[in-house]
């Protein structure tokens, strides 16, 4: 009389369970797909090149924004204990404005609304550095992005986006992160697509990268058209990938082939 | 494995059937010109087309890191005729709906392309028929 209890319990919980990740286990991150050369590239702060953000960032922290301004360390003095855990916990819905916000987009409204000086764009060097200089203070931190009422429908419309075939070659994100991760795409082994590790310095690219940058990215070589960078369509994927990716640790600065 | 004639009669009958709704084109050669499998080889190898081998594995060639999430193409010319490799390559869903393989010749039913691709197919007639003639020169 119980068994059948227990295996439509265990049905049930196991399809509510599957809608969050990969339906096998617990997340891996793309640091496993990696070579022991590239990971120890992102393991040595001395080799890994991706420290050139955070140590720009370094600077940008303490430097004024508008003639005469305050800078970010007046009101953060210390950037160690005011930050820990802070890029863990994004995206997320912000307490003052109400709005669901990317990392980016606080560092953004920080500058442009709080200090009053340009908004920098997205991938420019200036927003990539204070990301990474923020994300590093989370580093080995679970990734940690709340699951509430106002975030759901955040989350849902990011897996959905996830889950579209798109672009010329007709494929989801979940075709290749989700269904076939673990193998071999060319000179790539696919990766469960997560986010914990951006910014990242990426060797294909020669060049450093936000997480919006990866999502056009694989859109394009889908033959895509890619969403904005702050597009509420990109936001919804990253809050998506951060709750699906929930308990990875964060590797930012990460290094990636 | 069924057996070949059979495949293709049924194939024909099939499309026979399908006809009116032309889910099922007429599966003969696009051009007049036969294809040329030197060419369709070459087709494979360029980097600037989605290449078969980012998904299947051809073992007769050497070039390295070939694809693992499709079967291997060795011996498909022992498998399926002319035919059936050229409606796979033209739009590999009226064999499987739900397959991964993308429609090389065909643009209904896809979701925003980018712009430098939109209404443009991956590979033009020619291809089709240079790449399923090079198909057929791997018998087993
Ligand atoms: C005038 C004071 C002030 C300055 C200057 C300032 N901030 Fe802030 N910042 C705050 C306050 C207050 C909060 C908390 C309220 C909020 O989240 O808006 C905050 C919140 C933040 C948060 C979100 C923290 C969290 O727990 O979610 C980040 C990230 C941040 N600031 C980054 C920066 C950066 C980068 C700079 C420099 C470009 C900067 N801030 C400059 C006052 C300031
Ligand atoms: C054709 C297969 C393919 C599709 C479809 C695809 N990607 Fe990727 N993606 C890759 C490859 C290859 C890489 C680099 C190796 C790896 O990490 O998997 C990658 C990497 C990533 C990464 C970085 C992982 C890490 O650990 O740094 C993220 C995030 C990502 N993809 C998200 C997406 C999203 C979002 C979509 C849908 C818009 C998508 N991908 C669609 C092939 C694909
Ligand atoms: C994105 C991955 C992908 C690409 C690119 C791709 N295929 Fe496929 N192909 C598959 C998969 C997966 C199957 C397995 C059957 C299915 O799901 O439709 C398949 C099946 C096949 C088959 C049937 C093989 C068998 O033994 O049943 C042939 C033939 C084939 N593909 C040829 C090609 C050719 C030729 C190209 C290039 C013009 C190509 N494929 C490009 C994924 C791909």
């Amino acid at each position: 009389m119980m068994k059948p209890l227990l295996i439509l319990v265990g049905f049930l919980s196991g399809a509510v369970a599957a809608w969050a990740g990969p339906p096998d286990g617990p997340p891996v991150s793309g640091y496993q797909m990696m070579t022991p050369e590239t990971q120890q590239l992102q393991d040595d702060d001395f080799l890994n090149p991706a420290m050139f953000l955070v140590d720009r960032g370094i600077t940008l922290w303490g430097r004024e924004w508008t003639q005469g301004g305050a800078t970010c360390q007046s009101c953060h003095s210390d950037i160690a204990s005011d930050m820990a855990g802070v890029a863990a916990r994004y995206p997320r819905i912000d307490p003052v404005s109400g709005q669901m916000v990317s990392l980016e987009g606080k560092i953004i409204s920080e500058i442009a609304g709080r200090l009053g000086a340009p908004a920098p764009d997205y991938e420019s060097e200036d927003l990539l550095a204070l990301t990474a200089l923020i994300g590093f203070q989370s580093r080995g931190m679970p990734m940690n992005v709340a699951v509430t009422p106002d975030s759901g429908p955040w989350i849902a419309k990011g897996k959905e986006i996830f889950e579209t075939r798109r672009g010329q070659l007709n494929l989801s994100c979940a075709n290749c992160h989700q269904d076939h991760w673990g193998e071999k795409l060319r000179g790539d082994t696919l990766s469960q697509g997560h986010i914990n590790a951006f910014p990242v310095y990426r060797l294909t690219w020669s060049d450093f990268g936000s997480r919006q940058r990866m999502f056009t990215w694989c859109m394009e070589s889908i033959r895509s058209e890619p969403y904005a960078y702050g597009s509420e369509e990109f936001l919804a994927m990253e809050t998506y990938l951060a709750v699906r990716g929930a308990g990875l640790p964060i590797e930012t600065p990460g290094v990636r082939r | 494995m069924l057996d070949r004639t059979f495949r293709k009669n049924l194939l024909l009958w099939t499309s026979a059937v399908c006809a009116a709704s032309a889910a099922f084109a007429d599966t003969g050669p696009l051009t007049e010109v036969p294809g040329d499998p030197a060419r369709g080889l070459a087709i494979l190898r360029d980097g600037s087309l989605p290449s078969c081998l980012i998904c299947h594995q051809i073992s007769s060639l050497p070039d390295r890191d070939q694809g693992q999430l499709g079967p291997t193409l060795d011996g498909v010319a022992g498998r399926f005729t002319a035919d059936e490799l050229r409606l796979r390559i033209i739009d590999a869903r009226k064999i499987s709906p739900e397959t991964i393989m993308p429609a090389y010749y065909a643009t209904d039913g896809l979701f925003r392309v980018g712009r430098n691709w939109a209404g443009k197919t991956i590979y033009d007639p020619q291809q089709v028929e240079d790449v399923t003639a090079y198909l057929m020169t791997l018998a087993d």
